[in-house]
């Protein structure tokens, strides 16, 4: 359905929602919670709890970056917790190779390049194989990363023999707590990822590519769209982007735990694509799921802080996400404007 | 009369030839494993699993997914658990409530998938976190169960000769699946769903009650996983709020090996047992095999997964090529 509307409109009016609510959050947190806004800079660093939530929430924002572009292609990769595993894995078996034989000498320090390629390289592998499944065989995306969902957790586990392997590896350590320009690490990788990403997308036409082959993905092709290119590509993004997140984990709890590195995040990238305002096939915004994955992890944050069992969030979760999914609604907003007594004019 | 295979049933027969396969293999390999005790242990310890593959078999059927299930398990387990343990409810009361409880939820996701037109995977992942969300509302910790009647339902068990018995856990899948076979092919139930995965806009036009089964299908799915919760609680005895994280995937790829076309439209309940029984056959096989870790279970679950996928593929693309 094409609203009446300019598209430049649909669009900052798709990310105005989630952000108000991020804003109303926020305002919350002004009133009830001391200190919230409170950023202090300690041996040139910063400190405090906006930091620490965008700290937190750096692996899902990788995360969400990727499902964003399969999301809008009209898929989903259910398979990202599950690669986070095996690339937090594969990079704790660079350095440690004997460990899982019992051996607890470390013998040489591996260069940081190779503890960050061959993680990366398997991630990659992984997307690759998600990508044939559904734009080659062209197999539902769900089921085709549900496969790699199953079977990654277990492939993570072999690759570990069952151990939680635990290392100290100063230079890849960095990459989970290390600061750069007085923020932690991971926010400037979620940083440089958003903004390479959105440099592809919308500064060239790949971003619409995209959008066409969700929309209608025979009519993209001959339209002239290497639809099946693009929609591999965006698998392999999303495992790289996932294999990025399982290095950050690994690294900031110095060890590579293949049973739960990962457990459920797929769920949190999915619920941050869309309250940011990401359409299933079409439209999508990386920023708004930056902004989703931000109301997730500052309502985690707040619930914490008002001393509420921390499992209970899920309960405030699923209600977010169904009111925006709600919202988002074409025939939930029908039945409002009904009830206003007006009638939305629509071109269909 | 010349012999015609069925496209529909090739799934079915590959599913059947599966598991005879692992069977035989296990048999020749081990002794002991072609037994009736491990037979009947098929049906004991998989028992929570199937009652909701059975379910989710006309959900998928129907053309929709629901991820929900795990935690609805979950949930009503330890709801019991709660009801029994801390205000004394009588364990018929306690499992009416949350059979009631299971198949309102299962009712107000399908009114949200139908009435809003928000895709089942969506909703049912927002189901998913909230039964989650209100088990751990109900207890963090294990709760044990401890009732008389309690006992003696799961001291119950038919005799089947050899020292083998068939325990209230196993009837209530084999019921499940018997009711399921009869809903799904001697009721207007079962024929609408078949139309409403197959086309749900032919479905619609030939004036079938499309949001009504729509709803229905949720509804007797959530029933079912309250059911599966209320078998789980009994096969533990007690209720966990972290019970059967990830059931969910177990039990869509028990559909899908069972020969259930993921599009919808194509399927079968007695599949699906033989996909279950193909799933617990499989960890019985690794039992016996000792040396193998418990990762292999999930990585040729994946494996079957893949192949069976691949082979709907194939066919569902020879039968657009006739």
């Amino acid at each position: 359905m094409v609203e009446a509307k300019g598209l430049k409109n649909n669009n900052v009016q798709r990310v105005l929602w989630p952000l108000m609510a991020l804003a109303g959050i926020l305002l919350f947190n002004l009133f009830f919670t001391p200190g919230f806004f409170h950023i202090e800079i300690k041996d040139g660093r910063f400190f405090g709890s906006l930091i620490d939530i965008a700290n937190r929430a750096a692996p899902v924002m990788l995360l969400a970056i990727g499902m964003t572009l399969v999301f809008a292609t009209g898929g989903v990769d259910l398979s990202v917790g599950a690669i986070m595993a095996i690339s937090g894995a594969v990079a704790a078996t660079v350095i440690r190779p004997d460990y899982v034989k019992g051996i607890l000498e470390y013998g040489d320090v591996q260069p940081i390049l190779l503890v960050l390629a061959i993680p990366l390289i398997f991630s990659l592998l992984a997307g690759l194989w998600n990508g044939l499944l559904v734009a080659l065989i062209g197999i539902q995306p769900i089921i085709a990363t549900l496969i790699l969902m199953v079977a990654g957790r277990g492939i993570a586990q072999l690759i570990t023999q069952g151990q939680i392997v635990v290392f100290i590896h100063e230079p890849f350590q960095y990459i989970g707590s290390g600061f750069l320009f007085g923020l932690p690490f991971p926010i400037v990788i979620v940083l440089l990822t958003f903004s390479a990403t959105h440099l592809l997308t919308r500064k060239t036409g790949l971003g619409l590519f995209i959008e066409a082959i969700g929309a209608n993905s025979v009519a993209s092709r001959f339209m002239g769209i290497q639809e099946r290119l693009i929609t591999l590509s965006v698998y392999i993004f999303s495992g790289l982007c996932a294999g990025l997140a399982g290095l950050i984990v690994c690294a900031d709890i110095k060890a590579a735990d293949a049973n739960n590195a990962g457990l459920f995040l797929e769920l949190d990238a999915i619920a941050a694509v869309i309250i940011g305002g990401t359409m299933w096939g079409g439209r999508f915004t990386v920023f708004g799921s930056i902004i989703g994955t931000l109301i997730i992890q500052s309502l985690t944050t707040t619930i914490l802080t008002r001393g509420v069992a921390p499992e209970v969030t899920l309960v405030f979760k699923a209600v977010v996400i169904i009111l925006v999914a709600l919202i988002q609604s074409e025939r939930f907003r029908q039945l409002f404007s009904r009830r206003m007594g007006r009638r939305k004019v629509q071109i269909s | 009369m010349r012999l015609r295979v069925n496209q529909k049933h090739i799934p079915m027969f590959a599913t059947i030839a599966v598991f005879l396969l692992i069977y035989l293999a296990g048999s020749v390999m081990y002794s002991n494993f072609f037994s009736l005790r491990v037979f009947t242990n098929l049906f004991i310890d998989n028992a929570f699993v199937g009652v909701i593959a059975i379910g989710m078999t006309f959900v998928i059927i129907s053309g929709g997914i629901d991820l929900s299930v795990g935690s609805v398990v979950a949930f009503t387990g330890v709801l019991a658990a709660k009801l029994m343990h801390d205000y004394d409810v009588h364990p018929m009361l306690a499992f009416s409530i949350c059979l009631t409880l299971g198949a309102l939820f299962g009712m107000v996701m399908g009114s949200l998938i139908h009435f809003f037109e928000l895709p089942p995977f969506l909703v049912t992942l927002v189901g998913m976190f909230l039964a989650r969300g209100l088990a751990f509302l109900v207890s963090l910790n294990a709760l044990p169960i401890k009732h008389p009647l309690v006992d003696s339902i799961i001291d119950f068990g038919i005799p089947l000769g050899f020292r083998t018995w068939l325990p209230a856990t196993a009837i209530v899948f084999i019921a499940v699946t018997l009711v399921g076979v009869y809903l799904q092919h001697y009721t207007r139930f079962g024929r609408n769903t078949y139309a409403l995965g197959s086309s749900e806009q032919s479905a619609v036009l030939m004036g079938l009650p499309v949001g009504r089964t729509k709803i229905l299908v949720y509804t007797f799915n959530g029933l079912l996983s309250a059911l599966a919760g209320v078998v789980y609680s009994l096969y533990t005895s007690s209720g966990y709020p972290l019970a059967c994280v990830g059931l969910e995937l177990d039990v869509i790829a028990a559909v899908v090996i069972g020969g259930t076309l993921l599009s919808g439209g194509a399927g079968y309940v007695v599949g699906t047992l033989i996909g279950v029984l193909i799933l617990g056959l499989i960890q019985t096989f690794i039992t016996f095999q000792g040396t193998l870790s418990s990762w292999w279970t999930k990585i040729v679950i994946g494996i079957l997964l893949f192949v069976f996928i691949l082979l709907q593929r194939y066919l569902s693309a020879a039968g657009v090529k006739r």
